[in-house]
């Protein structure tokens, strides 16, 4: 009896623990989030209230989306996203792909070249960055950012992948090239499918910190036309800083994407790292 | 002649892509700004070799080194803040939800990494609004729980300002140590745990004894990613305090630092020879901490194997 007391307690309290932890969490993107469905009265009067029908007002979205820009600075970011995602998966499968599976003469020289990026960080060659752009005329373009990113996210990518890897079965591989697959086939056909979970894993940390990024579309590409929301969003607190109903709204309308993309991966992210190189 | 084998043009195809890539846009560029932070510009606007003379303005001119100084000291105050809040809090929530037959794991551990998703633009501006001193919700919590006299505009004191900011990075970032962590402890082996449970350690003594000697590599890493995510940080200062990282430079770090150097803020002009000097600093001092870390300490951490 005791000791089942005891356990019963414990439980409470982790709940407890976890609760309260998870209030402190959720509560600023709760206090945003219903703020932005209120009059803006009702926001100064009493911020914690919930919208109800009282105080219920869309005129913060209204402005939002009147502004138009918002439409393309989500594009901007989307395209932005998806295609750095997409280079930074492909290019740092296949060179992991690379690493791991042939011996080649400067393998391991070639790992550790590459794994350099993980631990300096690309921000300091910023000064470079921007005069190769300036020479090549990308600045104010997406592509100069998809560039920027992939090269940013492939060493991570790289590192945990070959990993992976590794760990797929030599067996598997050559029973294909004994059915006469080439090295494409193998790579794209057997191996890839069986490391989903590790893309996965890879995704959303190489994705999390490209749609937030502030510093490259601040310095790279701040022209109107290439603006991402994060930067869109970023000039509209400076301009209607004292439309709070715009603020709010843009800045719950800037949440839902990376929202959505981390709910999808997420169910594959603790299946990912529990099997993968950072355990 | 039949050990010549044929050249295996597929693994040059494989690694191109990224090599190239990568090659290109880090390489190269952190190759070049530490070139271009030996030169400076002499009197007549012309680009000379000036050798260390930049470093030595930096640390030692006083216009410069107050400035340098002053954010390495911040930044360094900024990381020891991650250390003792962020890590401790995300070793703790991953211990918990790794319980075993705890319900709603998924669900805590999904929420609590939400902050960890968002943009700095939106944790910038909301802790700016909740710790506001008119908006009042810091205010009116505090006042609900009878401690209103605690309250201090924490975001525009001096004293207050980089606590206060360093607060809100692991509130948004914990979630990182949280899940490393959990990933960590889920992979110890059942064996082993049963084998403690047998011996009759359970509960905290197992999590001392028995998990944290077996998780401390990957504490590891979370210590070394910290340290490089904190010494590269910018976008929070710049979002709640702008590139002037007020009050009185209080919350600058070397980020911010670079930021305004680099490309000018205001009255001053960007310099890209000094600011090339600071990203060449930066590059140090991260790279001493890493090669202390892989150096001092990951080669005495005990590794098992199972």
């Amino acid at each position: 009896m005791a000791t089942a007391r005891a356990s019963w307690g414990r439980t409470v309290a982790a709940h407890a623990v976890l609760i309260a932890y998870t209030v402190i969490a959720l509560f600023p993107v709760f206090v945003i989030v219903i703020n932005s469905f209120k009059s803006r009265k009702a926001i100064f009067a009493d911020p914690l209230a919930l919208p109800l029908p009282g105080n219920f007002d869309l005129v913060g979205y209204q402005t939002v989306l009147k502004q138009g820009d918002f439409f393309l600075y989500f594009q901007n970011s989307l395209v932005v996203t998806c295609a750095s995602l997409f280079c930074v998966l492909l290019f740092g499968a296949m060179a992991a792909f690379a690493l791991s599976e042939y011996r080649f003469r400067g393998n391991s020289l070639m790992g550790l070249y590459l794994a350099l990026g993980i631990m300096i960080p690309i921000r300091l060659g910023t000064v470079a960055i921007l005069e190769i752009m300036v020479a090549s005329g990308l600045v104010n373009t997406l592509t100069a950012l998809i560039l920027v990113y992939t090269a940013q996210g492939l060493p991570l990518s790289i590192f945990i992948l070959s990993e992976f890897m590794k760990s797929v079965s030599n067996d598997l591989k050559n029973a294909g090239r004994i059915d006469g697959l080439s090295e494409y086939a193998i790579f794209f056909r057997l191996v890839l499918p069986l490391v989903r979970p590790a893309m996965a894993t890879v995704a959303v940390f190489t994705m999390i910190p490209i749609w937030n990024d502030l510093w490259f579309p601040l310095i790279l590409a701040p022209a109107e036309h290439t603006k991402t929301v994060t930067l869109g969003a970023q000039v509209f607190i400076g301009q209607f800083v004292t439309n709070w109903n715009a603020v709010l709204a843009s800045l719950s309308l800037a949440i839902v994407p990376v929202l959505v993309l981390y709910l999808v991966f997420s169910r594959q992210l603790i299946r990912g790292i529990t099997a993968g190189a950072v355990k | 002649m039949a050990s010549v084998r044929p050249v295996r043009w597929h693994i040059a195809v494989f690694l191109a892509p990224a090599v190239l890539v990568y090659t290109a846009l880090m390489i190269i560029p952190l190759f070049g700004t530490l070139v271009q932070s030996l030169f400076n510009e002499d009197a007549a606007g012309a680009r000379v070799f000036v050798g260390l003379r930049n470093f030595a303005t930096l640390f030692g001119d006083a216009l410069w080194s107050d400035a340098f100084w002053n954010a390495l000291g911040n930044n360094l105050w900024f990381f020891v803040i991650h250390m003792l809040v962020q890590n401790p809090i995300g070793v703790a929530l991953a211990a918990i939800l790794s319980s075993p037959n705890l319900r709603m794991a998924a669900f805590y551990r999904t929420a609590i990494f939400i902050p960890t998703i968002l943009s700095f633009v939106i944790v910038g501006f909301v802790w700016k609004l909740i710790l506001s001193p008119i908006w009042g919700i810091a205010p009116g919590l505090l006042d609900m729980v009878g401690l209103k006299s605690l309250f201090a505009p924490w975001l525009g004191k001096e004293e207050y300002a980089l606590t206060a900011l360093a607060l809100v990075s692991v509130w948004q970032f914990v979630g990182i140590p949280m899940m490393l962590i959990y990933a960590a402890l889920l992979s110890i082996p059942d064996e082993v745990l049963e084998a403690a449970e047998m011996d009759g350690i359970t509960g905290g003594a197992q999590f001392w004894k028995i998990k944290l000697p077996l998780i401390l590599p990957s504490i590891g890493i979370i210590s070394i990613l910290t340290f490089v995510g904190n010494f590269n940080a910018f976008d929070l200062i710049y979002v709640a305090q702008g590139a002037l990282a007020g009050p009185d430079f209080s919350t600058d770090i070397l980020g911010t630092f670079l930021y305004r150097t680099f490309f000018g803020f205001q009255l001053q002009i960007g310099d890209p020879y000094m600011g090339s000097a600071i990203a060449g600093a930066m590059f140090g001092i991260i790279l001493v901490g890493v090669c202390l870390y892989l150096f001092g300490i990951q080669t005495r951490l005990r590794r098992y194997q199972f």
